[in-house]
Parts: structure tokens; C-alpha cells; sequence
């Protein structure tokens, strides 16, 4: 077997029975709803601890999924910076090109142990949709998945990728027609066809036991990086640096760490035009606790508690909520949330295509950013291992736009 | 019996009459029509009024009370203005009981103890907060509770006979049945459908049972009539009243829908 299959955990960390960590999680949902997630929990639990179900999980990451991922010492990029080496967790290397088919591998597979003939996602920058589709299509399940209107625009090649894979894209066109109101949307429709439909949450969001469940099911990304840190590298990294939309890589990285005092965490949100502005999507960094799409974590939201719109060049981070395990780990200080603007996100997106000839995601170019920061006030024989969460493929045209070329 | 909810329940099991409840969003279609419209329910014929705090994120919600949210919010309503409204709607009106509904965040920003303090003070009787179930109503129940206001309850399709008993034990003033796995405003109601879940709720639960989603006009509203306490139309009246263009338009297309359902109701008990 290539990758472990034990979801070992820091037992400090883990939630509650109702799926609350600290103040936050919990199972902030409509009545209707509530047994399918008392069915998906117990679903859940049950067959996490089943060694059939985990070595058909390992298998498929190890054959399908492209596990393990390698972990790069990014030299050039290290020197520019000048300071700690910098390493890359090459999650990008994965099959359909992000951290994402992590998390839908599991939770397809547990939709086949389930029997649900159907699986619904939202997504945003499709990556997502693109990861529920590709599993949907290998199982033979039919899929729908939501997507607003703005980003059906701004990733056009996800969506084509989508239907390619037999996805049905339902546009939507509610609220700010962004990642939240794909959501809502998706949520309606498992209120709706609850029955035969499973729905495959992308990230560590939403009511218990998604925000474990899709933790547990990135954490590969953490537990291989620590085995591969200690054998390729004899120690562990000073420092880990993720992006954090709703923060599923972060978190998969972090988690396994948590246990690691000397290892420190950084999740880089989303600054967009700046921090002082209202044009971002930082909710850990400039938001306050509230409930949104199942659970108590921190957002952004006007006086009246309305969600706000929010921004980030990179539709991934566009986000108003966070995982509410993001929102314990700030409290208690266990994680640093920082954020980094869309032009400081593109500087590195460039600075790593051209140094490395390594192409990132627009949301994992903002964790490259802050890491050339952060390894500027570290000594050389220091260590920051980045989650490089995605490819930049689907990112070209935007980058494109942004830059007035036209293709 | 201090509140108005069970008042009001009391006096209509004494004339074996079922509640007509109409839910509006508040500020809807317009916030200055809001309270008028709601006299002009009450005087075709409604028991309780639901009103819609706008939220910005409805996910349990259908398009037309999304719209609806949307509305309101690009007008400026907030939940303080909505209770305002209510404040304004009980200078005239001391006897129907007034249900706000809606989601849990615009709470959380007002402050639990601050929210159930105003929300008593403007003549509010119940909170019915679509994400927010029981488990996760400790601290804000406690609070309500505090006050006088009653936690409104929602029991679904898909709720398990051992779960019906727990939200019996902590529900107040009447239970809202949710009559399909679905969104408001979704066109699948079936009456007949009802009958074991009313029975059901019926041996575990002594408070007045009411019915929504689903609910489009006279017809469907009867039917709901015959087996249960309560009904409440929302999406089919918002509908009726989007397409007003002053506020006497909009009271009178309300009462011109209210008041066959009314009649419609009472009918089907004789």
C-alpha cells in the first residue's frame, strides 16, 4: 500500500458528538435535512473504520488519484526569496490537476456504500465540479453540479470539462451568483431529492460531519508529507503555508501537524484589492463569528448580518465563510491566518511559472506568495513546505483578461 | 397564558376552527405597505401572522421568497426595521399573534439576550428559525424563554418518530410540519399524505399542529384544514403581492387572497 490509511488524529482536535470545535461546527440546518446528516454520519464513522472500505479508498488514491504526491524543493524560488528553503507539496500532480479529488474520491466511495445513485456538488472555480464529475462518471452515478453564473463565466474550461464528463452544470443565478449561492442551491436540491442523492461538499464546510469528513479525506496530503518530510529531508518543516478558502487543503496539510508543537501553520486568505478594503474574501482575518451554510464559524457580513459579497481574483478563495475547525485553530492560536492581495497572488504565479516552470493555481499562488514572505525572515537552514493545492491551467485565460492579452 | 400564540389557538379549538396562518416576507414589496398589508390579512380572516426576517442566504427557501429576500434587502430592511414594523403593527393590534420567521444569522449580529429583549418589547410571540434546530438552541432558547417568546418548531417527513418526541418536549406555542421533503413554494403537497404524520405527532405531542409548504389557494388550504390546526400559505400570497404597484393595491390583492381561502377553510369543518 502507497499511502496510509489510518485517519489518526490529535485527539485535542476533534470535535464534539454534534461536531463542534470549540464554539463553532455544529449542525445548523433545516429540519428536513437533518436526518440525511444523521444517516451520512453514522455512514461515515462506520465505514471509516472498515478495512475493506479503506483499502478500496487507498487503492483508488494510489492507482486513480496518482498518490503520493512529491514533495519539490523549489531552489530558484528559494533563492529569489532569499531565506528558508522553500518545499512544495505537488498536489497540482494529481489526477484532474488539485487536492480536490482527494476529498470526492471518499465521499464517492462512500456514496456507492450508501447506495445513492446520485451525486450533486456546487463548486467554484470548478475545480470542485470537476473532481465530483470525474468520480460521478467512474461510478456511474449521475451528477448535477451547481455553479454560479459569475464563475460559470470566469472558468469556462472547467465547465466544459464538466460536461464532458457527463455532469449536468446548472448555472445559478441567485444572491451574487458566486461559490455561496451554488451552495444554497445545491443544499435545495438534496432538500428536495434527499432520498436517492448524495452530496459531495467540496470543503471543510457546512454541518457535522462534512467539515470532518472532508478534513479526514484531504489529511492524506498531511500524513504523506510528514512521512516524506522525515525521510527525504531528516526533520520536519518549520513552517507549513496553505490557502484557505474554505480551507480543505490547509486543513488536509495542517491536521496531521497539529500534534507537532515546533511546527508552525500559516493559511493565507484571500486580500483581494487589500484588508482595508471591501473588496476580499479573508473572513478569518477581517470577519466575526456568525452561522452560514450549516455551521458556526467566522464570515463576512454587513451590521444587519446580511453575507456580503466578497472578492479575490481567484474564484476558489472567493468565499465568504471558512471551515469552522479553521475558526477553532485561529482562536486557540494553533493556526496564523494572514492574507495576500490579487496583485501579490499574481507577482507569484508568474515568479513561480518562470522560476520552476511550475504553473499554480491562482489559490495556491497566493500560499507561494506569502510563503517567499515568510521564508524572507527565516535562516537558510529553516524549512516552509507549501501546499501547492493546484495547477494553473484552468487559470489562463483570467490571467489573460487581467493582463489585457487576448488569446 | 401569557402568550399570544396559545391565546389564540385556545379560543379557535373552542369554535373547532383551523389557524390561517399567512407568512409575508417583511418590507415586501414594499417596507412602508408591510404593516397595512398585515391588518388586511388579519381582517380576511387570519389567526397568525408568519413574517419573514429577509436573510441574505434563504437555502431552505424557494425563488419566490428568495426574491422576495432580496427585495427587502435591496430596500433596506433588517431585522430591526422588522421589528419596528411589528411595534408599528401593534399600536393597532393587541390580539393576533405575531411569528417571525427566518435564519439564524441576522440573530447572532443583533446579540441573542438583545434581540429576545426588543423582540418582546415590540410584541413579538414566537421565533421560527428555518437553520436552527434544537440541538443547536441552548443558549438563544434560553434567552427566548427569558422573555416569554415561544421557540416555533419545524418537524419534517424525514423526521425520525424518536427525534419528533425530543422537538415536542421543546417546542412551544404550535409545531410547523413541513409537508414535503423540499423547498418552500414547491407544488407537491398531497393532503392525503398527512394523515400518518399528523397522527403521529398527534400521540407525542399535545400543541397545536400546523402545516406549510405547498399550500397554493382555497382548495389545498381546506384539505389541510381537515387534519390539522393550523395552515400557512407564503410563497402563493408573496406571488400575489409582487405584482402590486401602491399599498392600497397590495392590501387589497392580500385580502382578495386571503379571504376564499378563509371561507374555503371554514367550509370544510362544517
Amino acid at each position: 500500500m502507497s499511502t496510509e490509511t489510518e485517519f489518526a488524529t490529535a485527539p485535542s482536535f476533534e470535535p464534539d458528538q454534534q461536531g463542534h470545535f470549540g464554539p463553532y461546527g455544529g449542525t445548523y440546518v433545516s429540519e428536513t435535512l437533518i436526518h440525511a446528516h444523521e444517516e451520512l454520519k453514522e455512514a461515515y464513522f462506520r465505514w471509516r473504520q472498515d478495512d475493506e472500505f479503506m483499502a478500496r479508498l487507498d487503492a483508488d488514491l494510489a492507482h486513480y488519484v496518482g498518490r503520493p504526491s512529491p514533495i519539490y524543493w523549489a531552489r530558484r524560488l528559494t533563492e529569489v526569496a532569499g531565506g528558508a528553503r522553500i518545499l512544495l507539496k505537488r498536489e497540482d500532480l494529481n489526477h484532474t490537476g488539485a487536492h480536490k479529488i482527494n476529498n470526492t474520491v471518499g465521499q464517492a466511495l462512500l456514496a456507492d456504500y450508501m447506495g445513492k445513485s446520485r451525486i450533486i456538488a456546487e463548486t467554484g472555480a470548478g475545480q470542485h465540479g470537476v473532481a465530483s464529475a470525474t468520480v460521478a462518471a467512474r461510478l456511474g452515478k449521475s451528477c448535477v453540479v451547481y455553479m454560479g453564473e459569475v464563475d460559470i463565466h470566469r472558468q469556462a474550461i472547467n465547465v466544459f470539462r464538466m460536461k464532458l464528463l457527463g455532469a449536468e452544470v446548472r448555472s445559478v443565478t441567485s444572491g451574487s451568483r458566486t461559490l455561496k449561492d451554488a451552495l444554497n442551491e445545491a443544499m435545495r436540491d438534496w432538500v428536495t431529492n434527499v432520498d436517492d442523492t448524495f452530496y459531495i461538499i467540496g470543503t471543510v464546510a457546512g454541518a457535522h460531519p462534512y467539515p470532518v469528513m472532508v478534513r479526514d479525506f484531504n489529511a492524506v496530503v498531511g500524513r504523506e508529507a510528514r512521512r516524506q518530510m522525515l525521510a527525504e529531508h531528516d526533520t520536519l518543516p518549520d513552517a507549513l503555508v496553505a490557502c484557505v478558502g474554505g480551507g480543505s487543503n490547509a486543513l488536509g496539510l495542517f491536521h496531521p501537524f497539529l500534534g507537532d508543537q515546533d511546527v508552525a501553520m500559516f493559511g493565507v486568505e484571500a486580500a483581494g484589492h487589500g484588508l482595508h478594503t471591501k473588496e476580499h474574501a479573508a473572513s478569518l482575518c477581517a470577519g466575526r463569528p456568525g452561522v452560514l451554510h450549516g455551521c458556526r464559524t467566522y464570515l463576512m457580513d454587513d451590521d444587519a448580518g446580511q453575507i456580503q459579497h466578497t472578492h479575490s481574483v481567484s474564484a476558489g478563495l472567493d468565499y465568504p465563510g471558512v471551515g469552522p475547525e479553521h475558526a477553532w485553530l485561529k482562536d486557540t492560536g494553533r493556526a496564523q491566518y494572514v492574507g495576500i492581495t490579487d496583485d501579490e497572488a499574481m507577482q507569484a504565479f508568474h515568479q513561480l511559472t518562470r522560476l520552476e516552470g511550475i504553473l499554480p493555481a491562482l489559490e495556491s499562488s497566493h500560499a507561494v506568495a506569502y510563503a517567499m514572505k515568510l521564508a524572507a525572515e527565516m535562516r537558510p537552514d529553516q524549512t516552509v513546505l507549501v501546499n501547492l493545492s493546484g495547477r494553473g491551467d484552468k487559470d489562463v485565460q483570467t490571467v489573460a483578461e487581467l493582463e489585457g492579452i487576448s488569446l | 397564558m401569557n402568550n399570544r400564540i396559545d391565546r389564540r389557538f385556545q379560543a379557535l379549538a373552542g369554535k373547532r376552527r383551523s389557524a390561517l396562518i399567512p407568512f409575508l416576507t417583511a418590507g415586501d414589496p414594499d417596507p412602508g405597505w408591510t404593516v397595512d398589508i398585515m391588518h388586511s390579512l388579519v381582517a380576511a380572516g387570519a389567526d397568525v401572522l408568519e413574517l419573514g426576517v429577509p436573510f441574505s442566504d434563504p437555502a431552505a427557501d424557494g425563488p419566490v421568497i428568495q426574491a422576495a429576500s432580496e427585495r427587502a434587502i435591496s430596500k433596506g430592511v433588517s431585522l430591526s426595521l422588522v421589528l419596528k414594523m411589528v411595534s408599528e403593527f401593534r399600536e393597532q393590534d393587541q390580539d393576533t399573534p405575531v411569528v417571525l420567521m427566518g435564519y439564524l444569522n441576522p440573530i447572532e449580529r443583533y446579540g441573542h439576550a438583545e434581540f429576545a429583549r426588543a423582540a418582546q418589547a415590540a410584541g413579538v410571540d414566537g421565533i421560527l428559525l428555518v437553520d436552527c434546530p434544537p440541538e443547536e438552541m441552548a443558549h438563544l432558547g434560553g434567552e427566548l424563554d427569558e422573555y416569554g417568546l415561544y421557540p416555533i418548531c419545524l418537524v419534517a417527513p424525514t423526521t425520525t418518530a424518536e427525534r419528533m418526541k425530543k422537538i415536542a418536549s421543546q417546542a412551544r406555542g404550535y409545531i410547523y410540519y413541513v409537508s414535503f421533503k423540499g423547498i418552500t413554494g414547491a407544488n407537491r403537497l398531497e393532503s392525503t399524505s398527512l394523515d400518518k404524520p399528523m397522527a403521529e405527532l398527534r400521540a407525542v405531542c399535545d400543541l397545536p399542529l400546523a402545516v406549510g409548504f405547498g399550500i397554493k389557494g382555497p382548495e389545498s388550504a381546506a384539505a389541510v384544514a381537515d387534519v390539522a390546526d393550523g395552515v400557512v400559505i407564503g410563497s402563493a400570497l408573496i406571488e400575489q403581492l409582487a405584482g402590486a404597484g401602491s399599498q392600497a393595491e397590495a392590501c387589497s390583492l392580500a385580502s382578495d387572497f386571503l379571504a376564499p381561502i378563509r371561507e374555503a377553510m371554514d367550509n370544510s369543518r362544517l
